[in-house]
């Protein structure tokens, strides 16, 4: 009939008015400058630099390739690419970003330049408080401001950078193992280059010094 | 002590007045009596908003606004400022006169209306012979305001607000006075306090006399409430102002101070068709048992309006907007027949007064509402004819 189904929505609603102060439980609203929910794991809006150890310019993951600023599809990341080198988590010597803007009110949080990125330097961020009263030079973000520390990437995102660190280790650790089999091999190459040495008789008959292996 | 406390109002203006010489009098009480009713009203529009926010959030499991003073009740003072410090923007193609005119005329009609309400013993502002004529005459002048302010702002959600807010208000209008004719029919009087005196007195002694306890009362009622939800335009007949379909229909191009005029107005429409409301069904300022007549009547006229306009949030918390062929379906093959039927309910009432006999008023009770539920059941039946059983939604799922 008409209205039984207005009447079952009407006593539905007057269910809610009065339950809402019979039991807080059914509140949904969290009051938000006092009481947070804690961020879920895959939130996501601007993105920053992670760098390793504990100086946040050397640490830089970052090395300057630009990939993500050509596919910043709003184009708000600017990259400056470094004249010098300096030593990477493996110890390769890479370039580095002299200048990395990124101007935060262009960016729309499309996390493409995260997905780009060959370097896992690049990762999103989940602050949110960052009204500012510059809409310029406060939401262009330099190198300085963008720079966290992994341990803050690990906290934001545990899986994520579980797995990334691992296959960091393990890298670091062929690449140490590739460093010492490279030096082993070095070193035995320089022994049989040294071995046949002696061929000039010592004319005094006394033994020749070994030559000791280059340390790298 | 509680006749004076019930006068209060009416001696304070008497006793203010007869400072004035003697020449002055009449007009320094019509504009006392103006001042009252406009200060009244823009306190009770303030409350209403909050206590709208506040409902509605329950409504939903919210708190609602707390965060302006006390549990959130400063809010309508921000609210206010923030309304009168914003600019007020006139679209660069918009007729400016009309535009400008357009809030004006809204606010007028719906004061002139308030005015005519009884809002207590010996309360009412203008008493006019045909008051709810005259309620009905400037309250329709309101859709003319809202033609002018869609019209003039030039803009396409604004005309299909306004048309909108033509077609439904024109509608709603026919039963809504075809609902209070049953009233005037047993009333004999357009007078509006004289109908408030009809409702006076006690059935047995305890029972009060409101029209609302008789079938064609009860009936009327709804059908009322019904055309007065459509009338002041608010959900879920919120077609005109429809915000996720034409942003907010005739308002758009409104902002600042002629948005808080046209947002006041639109209030005051509310309290002006729920006033009335209360004066014809629900016994106006009358108490309803003879033990409580010791409370003012003007309090018993705003608690029952009060309740009034809560029932108006609860609706707007519940129900969803309408479509626009389900609106127009509504008026003209439900609610238009309802309120003819019940006219001539309200006629077998009145000749069925001559049954004399112990029970009689309990039959004609019954018989009175079987003849209004018969037709309720069909013509219900019909609305919905047409329409699937079970809605397949094949791109949602
Ligand atoms: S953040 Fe990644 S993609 Fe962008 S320049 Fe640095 S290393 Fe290249
Ligand atoms: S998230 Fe998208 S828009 Fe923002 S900097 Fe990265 S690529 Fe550019």
């Amino acid at each position: 009939m008409l209205g039984t189904g207005l009447i079952k929505g009407m006593a539905q609603t007057a269910k809610n008015f009065v339950g809402s102060y019979q039991g807080p439980e059914r509140l949904v609203t969290v009051q938000y400058p006092e009481e947070r929910l804690a961020p879920k794991e895959n939130a996501r809006n601007f993105p920053f630099l992670v760098f390793d150890g504990d100086d946040a310019q050397k640490g830089l993951r970052c090395v300057a390739c630009q990939i993500c600023e050509k596919e910043c599809p709003p184009k708000c990341i600017y990259i400056n690419k470094s004249k010098d080198k300096k030593p990477d988590y493996i110890g390769k010597p890479q370039f580095y970003p002299a200048t990395f803007d990124i101007d935060i009110s262009v960016c729309m949080s499309c996390q493409i330049c995260v997905e780009v990125c060959p370097f896992d330097a690049i990762k999103m961020d989940k602050v949110f408080e960052l009204s500012t009263t510059d809409r310029f030079e406060a939401l262009l973000l330099h190198k300085t401001e963008l720079a966290k520390p992994n341990e803050y990437f690990q906290e934001l995102h545990p899986t994520e950078a579980a797995e990334i660190d691992t296959r960091f280790a393990e890298e670091k650790l062929k690449a140490e193992a590739k460093a010492k089999a490279d030096a082993e091999a070095k070193a035995k190459a320089a022994a049989i280059a040294a071995a046949p040495k002696p061929e000039p008789a010592p004319v005094d008959g006394s033994i020749p010094t070994p030559v000791a292996p280059k340390t790298i | 002590m509680t006749g004076q406390l019930d006068q209060l109002f009416v001696s304070l203006k008497q006793w203010l007045v007869s400072f004035l010489p003697q020449a002055a009098q009449p007009m320094a009480g019509i504009l006392l009596s103006i001042s009252a009713i406009i200060g009244a009203f823009a306190t009770m529009f303030a409350i209403t908003t909050i206590m709208e926010r506040k409902i509605l959030g329950r409504i939903q499991n919210r708190l609602g606004p707390n965060r302006v003073g006390p549990f959130g009740l400063l809010q309508p003072a921000a609210d206010g400022i923030k309304m009168l410090t914003k600019e007020d923007i006139v679209p660069f193609a918009a007729d400016k006169l009309v535009h400008f005119l357009a809030p004006v005329v809204l606010i007028i009609p719906v004061a002139l209306a308030l005015a005519m309400i009884p809002y207590g013993r010996n309360m009412t502002a203008v008493d006019l012979d045909a008051g709810i004529l005259f309620f009905f005459a400037v309250g329709s002048a309101t859709e003319l305001s809202v033609f002018m302010a869609g019209w003039s702002s030039q803009n396409k959600y604004s005309l299909v607000g306004a048309m909108r807010a033509i077609a439904q208000m024109i509608s709603y209008e026919m039963p809504l006075v075809l609902s209070t004719v049953s009233v005037l029919m047993m009333a004999g009087t357009l007078s509006l306090p004289l109908i408030v005196q009809a409702q006076s007195g006690y059935i047995y002694e305890i029972l009060p006399r409101w029209n609302v306890f008789t079938p064609w009362g009860l009936a009327g009622f709804v059908l009322f409430m019904i055309a007065a939800t459509a009338e002041s335009n608010r959900a879920p007949f919120d077609l005109p102002e429809a915000e996720s379909e034409i942003i907010a229909g005739y308002l758009t191009e409104y902002s600042g101070f002629k948005y808080a005029l046209f947002f006041m107005a639109e209030y005051w429409g509310l309290f002006a068709v729920s006033g009335l409301a209360v004066t014809l069904f629900l016994g106006g300022w009358n108490a309803p048992f003879p033990f409580l007549q010791w409370v003012p009547s003007w309090a018993w006229f705003f608690a029952k309006l009060g309740t009034i306009i809560f029932g108006f949030i609860w609706v707007r918390g519940t129900l969803p907007r309408l479509r626009l062929d389900q609106l127009m379906n509504f008026a003209w093959k439900f609610l238009l027949p309802m309120s003819l039927i019940n006219i001539v309910v309200t006629a077998m009432w009145h000749f069925s007064r001559v049954f004399q006999f112990v029970g009689a008023r309990e039959m004609r009770w019954v018989l009175c509402a079987l003849v209004l539920a018969i037709p309720y059941f069909f013509l219900g039946r019909a609305l919905g004819e047409g329409r699937p059983a079970k809605r397949n939604y094949k791109f949602a799922e």
